[in-house]
């Protein structure tokens, strides 16, 4: 069966910590980091469960600041 | 299989639309208008209209427009885009002209213009971020606000005595004979935001075709003015203006 490899790549300057990516992620890999701020003081998102990822684009698709890259890799 | 080996330009299925340019967005975090900028953005350089669109910012949040989406922009008076893009299309039809306005400016202090511009059957489109707020100003009570909805210049909830009805501004608009199409979408979900884009993209296809007006209403929240943390102002919204403003098509001349 194909595997599918997922990741994405926040832009942790522009995360205004909504934690929306958060909420709408079906896999549940993305968090706020609890202590880490950006230049602004916002709680950036990053990915606190990367193997989880079916790089669906979910996060990227809500994220209203455009933050958010997916990678998607289908193992044959 | 490890993270170096997924992330690689090869495997990009998402990114940031060229045309939203890097500059910050000064949208509170979780603003619907963030959304909404990144959809107009994708739809424009997808329809390779980049060097032909033309936005007109309002008075509101969405003043900025032109700081964030690499376009050309006029920036309107108060309430008064509609009326810029009518001068801007009849003057060079062959653009891509298209108004973002709040609710305070389309249903308020523009609402002659709107309705005007739409009866004319400019083809124009208009996009309308409706937060039931003034968002700018500090979240004081539109005429869009529902009834019991608490703001600033009604702490206590809107009052049919005191302030009367919410306006449901659309289904007006789509009485009139100029609009070719009219929609209300929303974008707290993977879905909504899907259907919101395929509506933009009808939208300006419409206007560049000369069928008339198209409005597409985005039901949005404004976490600050109404005082929640962004997805608890999803789910507000879901849950109050769902009612007032049933999401789905008011009209669609083509079928
Ligand atoms: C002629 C004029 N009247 C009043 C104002 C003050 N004003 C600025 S923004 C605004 C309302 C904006 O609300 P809305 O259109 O709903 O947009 P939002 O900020 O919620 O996105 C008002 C009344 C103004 N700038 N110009
Ligand atoms: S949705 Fe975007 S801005 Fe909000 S927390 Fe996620 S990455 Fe940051
Ligand atoms: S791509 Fe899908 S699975 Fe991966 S983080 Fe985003 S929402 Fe979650």
């Amino acid at each position: 069966m194909a595997k599918i490899h997922g990741a994405v790549v926040v832009n942790t300057d522009r995360c205004k910590g909504c934690n929306l990516c958060v909420v709408a992620c079906p896999s549940h890999v993305l968090d706020l980091q609890k202590k880490e701020v950006n230049d602004r003081g916002y709680h950036f998102a990053y990915m606190s469960n990367p193997e989880a990822c079916i790089g669906c684009q979910s996060c990227a698709w809500v994220c209203p600041d455009a933050c958010i890259e997916v990678y998607r890799v289908v193992e044959k | 299989m490890e993270l170096n080996e997924i992330i690689r330009p090869e495997n990009r299925v998402y990114k940031k639309p060229e045309l939203l340019n890097d500059t910050h967005m000064h949208y509170c975090p979780g603003c619907s208008h963030g959304v909404v900028h990144k959809l107009v953005a994708q739809v424009i350089e997808e329809m390779g209209m980049q060097e032909k669109a033309i936005g007109v910012s309002p008075v509101g949040c969405a003043v900025f427009a032109y700081n964030y989406i690499d376009v050309d922009w006029l920036q309107a008076a108060h309430g008064r885009a509609p009326a810029m893009a009518t001068a801007a299309k009849r003057l060079m039809p062959d653009k891509l002209v298209f108004t973002y306005q709040g609710d305070g400016d389309l249903a308020a202090i523009g609402t002659a213009e709107t309705i005007h511009a739409c009866n004319r059957a400019e083809n124009i489109t208009i996009i309308f971020i409706n937060n039931a707020i003034y968002g700018m100003t500090g979240g004081q009570m539109a005429p869009t606000t529902l009834l019991g909805q608490k703001t600033a210049t009604c702490p206590y909830g809107r009052r049919v005595d005191l302030n009367g009805y919410p306006l449901a501004i659309a289904p007006l608009l789509a009485q009139l004979d100029g609009t070719c199409y009219v929609t209300r979408q929303s974008v707290h979900t993977v879905a909504n935001v899907r259907k919101t884009k395929a509506a933009i993209r009808k939208a300006f296809e419409n206007s560049m075709k000369g069928l008339g007006t198209s409005v597409v209403e985005v039901v949005s929240t404004c976490n600050t003015g109404w005082k929640l943390i962004p997805e608890k102002a999803n789910e507000w919204m879901v849950e109050n203006m769902f009612a007032k403003y049933p999401l789905g098509d008011l009209k669609n001349k083509e079928e």
